[in-house]
């Protein structure tokens, strides 16, 4: 539901970066523990990025599975629950997120604009 | 026009991009073709920049803004219609006279929940979101900034932030507070922490509410306790029902975080001499009032 805000944001990440060129691809890393939905991503992102002035930049999305370290057994896991972040080993909670929260713009492509044919 | 970058060791720096946007690491690859007037290279460039870093630093702004007048502030959070604005109103009532409240009203539409929480010797600030695409369902840091402008914080011990009823958006964005508690109702089913984990496991404290009406409902209590234990085996959970009264002494006290109410009474502000801050109404906004800086607040409206 909130995927319009995010595309705003990420168009307020990419411009800076971007500086004036044009841009062809942004690459989104998303984690798993974040409530991002990515159909919804990339649809808002077709209206977002006419409105900031780079239509033709295409959202690449890369996910990230969930990764716990657990303080109890120390075993390290990757999360597979949709909802529990409990150790799949111990079923103890006191665990350290090592990933999965991952929500940035890792990189952009650009290219210069030569002037009209 | 500096920006923030928030790398993965969790360091932030700031710096202006229009000066060296090209030392970034950089490198030519592969080709697009040549269909449009650019060029057929195009460069990559890397960022690793988080998506909520603009948001988390206003965030802080309002955190600083908070702190550096002796407030502690909440985030509020439920679906629509668990008793958010009803748990509110019965808090200020049991904090009223003892803490000087203040609260940010959050809905896409109407001032109804605003005028429900009125005469009850807060401060209301609403924050309605719906400009823009049919209305935001949530509440940001940048929007709770502007809110924060008609309050005067200078009078404050508390901010009750009350966001937008849902159970998705709202957990995503740090507003600047100091704890997250949400409102989990008995109608509303005991699977909702696991098809709505990242708000359950957002938060610090659970409100579980309605509590008056399990006798009429075929519900088992336990299992919803339960349920948000899966999900968020730390959160503090505490039953109430916000219409009778019932637990909501506890919660009003347990809310922003056991351990901060004692400093809170020790400096509460509403029986400082010469203030009276349970008069004070909301406080019109003023074009110099910003979040950065905090305590110059315009004069007060009286009620």
């Amino acid at each position: 539901m909130h995927e319009l805000s995010l595309c705003q944001a990420i168009a307020g990440v990419v411009k800076p970066y971007a500086d004036g060129r044009h841009v062809d691809i942004v690459r989104v890393q998303i984690g798993a523990l974040r409530q991002v939905v990515p159909a919804s991503l990339t649809f808002c992102w077709t209206l977002v990025r006419d409105h900031e002035d780079m239509p033709d930049a295409e959202l690449e999305l890369e996910f990230v599975t969930a990764e716990v370290q657990c303080r109890s057994c120390g075993q390290r896991s990757t999360i597979t629950s949709q909802w529990s972040l409990l150790c799949p080993w111990c079923e103890s909670a006191d665990v350290e997120v090592l990933r999965g929260n991952e929500f940035q713009v890792t990189s952009l492509d650009v290219s210069e604009r030569v002037g009209e044919r | 026009m500096g920006r923030f970058h928030r790398h993965d060791d969790g360091t932030v720096h700031a710096h202006d991009h229009a000066e060296h946007p090209h030392e970034h690491h950089t490198h030519e690859h592969h080709d697009h073709g040549d269909h449009s007037g650019y060029e057929t290279g195009s460069q990559r460039i890397d960022v690793l920049e988080s998506i909520f870093a603009e948001n988390d630093i206003r965030a802080d702004y309002n955190r600083n803004a908070f702190e550096s007048n002796g407030i502690r502030a909440l985030n509020l959070m439920s679906s629509p219609g668990s008793g958010k604005t009803t748990v509110l109103g019965a808090t200020l009532d049991e904090l009223a006279g003892e803490f000087a409240v203040g609260v940010i009203e959050g809905d896409i539409a109407t001032d109804l929940d605003a005028a429900k929480l009125g005469g009850r010797g807060a401060q209301i600030s609403l924050l309605n979101t719906g400009n823009g695409f049919g209305g935001e369902c949530h509440l940001d840091a940048p929007m709770v900034n502007r809110a924060l402008q008609g309050l005067d914080l200078a009078q404050l011990d508390l901010v009750i932030i009350e966001n937008v009823g849902n159970l998705v958006c709202p957990a995503e964005f740090d507003v600047g507070e100091h704890a997250k508690a949400m409102v989990y109702s008995v109608t509303e089913g005991d699977d909702k922490p696991l098809k709505y984990p990242v708000m359950f496991r957002a938060v610090d404290v659970v409100l579980l509410n309605k509590i008056d009406l399990v006798p009429y409902l075929d519900v088992d209590v336990d299992s919803y306790l339960a349920r948000v234990r899966e999900v968020n085996p730390t959160a503090t959970i505490l039953p109430v029902s916000a219409r009778t009264g019932a637990g909501m002494s506890a919660a009003g006290r347990g809310a922003p975080g056991r351990s901060n109410s004692s400093r809170l009474r020790s400096s509460r502000k509403v029986t400082r001499p010469g203030r009276s801050a349970a008069n004070t109404s909301r406080n019109p906004a003023s074009p110099d009032h910003t979040c950065a800086s905090p305590g110059v607040a315009g004069p007060k409206a009286a009620r």
